[in-house]
């Protein structure tokens, strides 16, 4: 009896831990991304270099690993992803300076090292497909009055909110519906869709470069131990014999 | 002694005799392992004892590694765990298996610790034993989270500063001890800083000596076991428990399948899964601290949150605090709460079993109630009294109810 209830205990506390993980950030989409897809982190790498690092940082990557890493040469990199003179040693930081990026959007550009991590790929994913439109400017539903502009909405197009007046508790409230493609971009929905899943795998890859080489290595590791475990298990079977007489 | 027959024998042995001549190895070889009788009804509850043993040298050995590139400096704290999941070769690995042991640390012992509750393991004359181990779990707390504060990020520093802040509920000198604490007007350089001399030196220090005593009072009084037998009432001619077995080889052989079986779980959480859903590693903690931005939610890590959720179940800061440290304190006086003739649980009543039961599941709502912020506070109030009441009721169910008759020997 103990024993089925501390089971049943800890398979609750199990449980409630992978529903809560997984409702923290309210509806967001699947971002489908996949880091262990090489081409994929290429075509990502290039985006953000395009698109993300005027701005941004990535302060605790080095240019040189993504040789190794995505398979680039040396040249592809300085080519296509590093700006004026930055070295293959550097660590990947945008030619904005800190005080102008507060001054230019009221609060310095944060640096994209880690915030996959903190925000999860999904978040991402969700954030950079929810800008709109308004009278005062871009906003998005993910992150309310977001100080970064929609970067993207040349490749994207221009959404719209539509909105509801519903009763909430006796209040009338005005919420977002959905959003709506006012003015096409250069890219179709699910060519646009696939752009931010690229961008999201490289952010991955750049949370965590030895993810990489963590999985890769943990299936041998898994496998040693499984044939370890199974002949210690012999042996402890092989002395116990006469215990067990 | 037979003659020694070669040469290179013969030097063995010399050895052997000049070092047991100045140091009695191989009397404590004997007396911790090769001729230390331990029941030979063991079960599945018994791997946490070594596998506790087993985590602590992970930590200790990832520790130091570790150590050899972390900075504890705020101003350079985070990077360089970064630059240590980055740049170090393998420091991934050991950055892993160390936030990874940190957990599993606790999972073990709360496992040790249930296994002990279970078959009355802290009864006379192992009341030393239990309270070495409380003691033990104690540091364990003290310890993890001061290493919890030293990769600095947004949890590691508002964490920090939720629990330092809880000293300052103490009346009159409240404010003075915090301050002290933390060595600044806020959490800063200077608590990263003497947490890490705290984490690395002075407490790992006290947890093996702690460690050390645990095991000699353990070896002294000799093991207890899932009957509550005593093993010694049983002795052969030449004294040699009837159902004991020497520790080597036939326990360290067992206790290495459970090794190996345990470490293949953790290489799964290490290399797939290390975050373990923000449970092992939390998210908010990839972001470097910062004093101006509070978190909208500052939860404990997992292992602390029954005694979170205590706290948060009263409304007075100061008896709330008073009743999560006695919610710790009153593990002390289970030697002495538990009235009952016989150890084991499978020789008592349903009532012990049921209360037991019911603490468990306690133990374990609190833990989840500790974990959010909008739990309610009747069931918060509800799972307390739960748990204080399993330990303030134990002297009344354990002299009334009715036991079993306890076997001569051993079962099974």
């Amino acid at each position: 009896m103990t024993y089925r209830n501390l089971l049943c205990g800890l398979a609750l506390l199990l449980g409630s831990g992978l529903v809560m993980a997984a409702g923290k950030y309210g509806n967001l989409d699947q971002s489908g991304s996949n880091v262990f897809d090489r081409a994929s982190l290429q075509r990502g790498a290039a985006l953000f270099a395009n698109y993300c690092m005027g701005c941004h940082s990535v302060q605790f990557m080095r240019y040189q690993r993504l040789t190794e890493d995505l398979g680039l040469s040396e040249e592809e990199v300085l080519e296509f992803l590093t700006f004026g003179d930055q070295e293959l040693s550097d660590y990947m930081k945008s030619a904005m300076r800190y005080e102008d990026g507060e001054a230019w959007f009221g609060k310095a550009p944060p640096d994209l090292s880690l915030t996959a991590r903190s925000r999860s790929p999904d978040w991402i994913y969700t954030f950079l497909r929810s800008y709109y439109l308004t009278d005062g400017g871009w906003n998005n539903t993910v992150l309310e009055n977001p100080a970064m502009p929609h970067v993207m909405w040349d490749l994207q197009g221009v959404q719209r909110a539509i909105t509801e007046t519903r009763e909430v508790n006796g209040e009338m409230r005005t919420e977002i519906v959905s959003l709506e493609m006012d003015q096409g971009g250069m890219l179709s929905p699910a060519e646009y869709d696939a752009v931010v899943r690229d961008i999201v795998a490289f952010m991955e890859y750049v949370a965590e470069p030895a993810i990489l080489v963590r999985e890769r290595v943990g299936i041998w590791v898994m496998l040693f131990l499984a044939l370890f475990t199974f002949l210690s298990y012999l042996l402890y079977q092989e002395f116990w014999k006469d215990v067990k007489k | 002694m037979a003659k020694p027959a070669s040469a290179l024998a013969k030097g063995i042995d010399s050895v052997n005799t000049w070092v047991n001549e100045r140091a009695a190895v191989g009397e404590f070889y004997k007396k911790h392992l090769s001729e230390y009788y331990a029941p030979k009804n063991f079960n599945l509850w018994y791997f946490f004892g070594s596998l506790s043993l087993l985590v602590l040298v992970n930590q200790l050995l990832t520790g130091i590694f570790l150590t050899m590139h972390y900075k504890p400096d705020a101003e350079h704290a985070f990077a360089s765990v970064e630059f240590i999941m980055r740049d170090v070769e393998w420091g991934w690995l050991i950055r892993y298996m160390h936030s990874t042991g940190a957990s599993l640390f606790f999972v073990v012992v709360y496992l040790h610790m249930f296994r002990a509750l279970m078959y009355g393991s802290y009864q006379k004359p192992r009341e030393l034993v239990w309270i070495l181990g409380v003691t033990i779990y104690l540091v364990l707390m003290a310890e993890s989270f001061m290493g919890y504060v030293l990769p600095w990020g947004q949890m590691s520093y508002w964490g920090a500063q939720v629990i330092i802040s809880l000293f300052g509920a103490v009346p009159y000198v409240g404010e003075a001890l915090v301050e002290w604490i933390r060595g600044d007007y806020f959490v800063a350089d200077a608590t990263l800083n003497r947490f890490f001399a705290l984490h690395v030196v002075a407490l790992p220090l006290v947890l093996v000596g702690l460690v050390v005593l645990h095991l000699a009072a353990l070896h002294e009084v000799g093991s207890n076991n899932p009957d509550g037998v005593e093993i010694k009432a049983n002795k052969d001619e030449n004294g040699r428990p009837l159902d004991g077995i020497p520790f080597h080889p036939y326990y360290t052989v067992k206790d290495i399948f459970g090794a190996a079986f345990f470490l293949l779980i953790a290489a799964f959480i290490i290399f797939f899964w290390p975050e373990f859903g923000g449970y092992f590693l939390k998210p908010d903690n990839f972001v470097q601290a910062n004093p101006l931005v509070t978190p909208d939610h500052i939860p404990p890590v997992w292992y602390f949150t029954p005694f979170y959720a205590i706290l948060q179940a009263v409304p007075d800061k100061l008896m709330g605090v008073i009743l999560m440290g006695a919610a710790v304190m009153i593990l002390y006086l289970v030697p002495w709460l538990d009235r009952s003739p016989v150890r084991s649980i499978r020789y008592r009543s349903w009532m012990s079993k049921f209360a037991l039961a019911l603490f468990v599941v306690a133990f374990v709502r609190l833990g989840m109630l500790g974990l959010s912020q909008d739990s309610s506070t009747l069931e918060l109030r509800l799972w307390t009294f739960i748990y204080f009441g399993f330990f303030i009721l134990m002297p009344i169910w354990t002299s009334f109810e009715k036991t079993k008759p306890v076997p001569e020997r051993v079962t099974s």
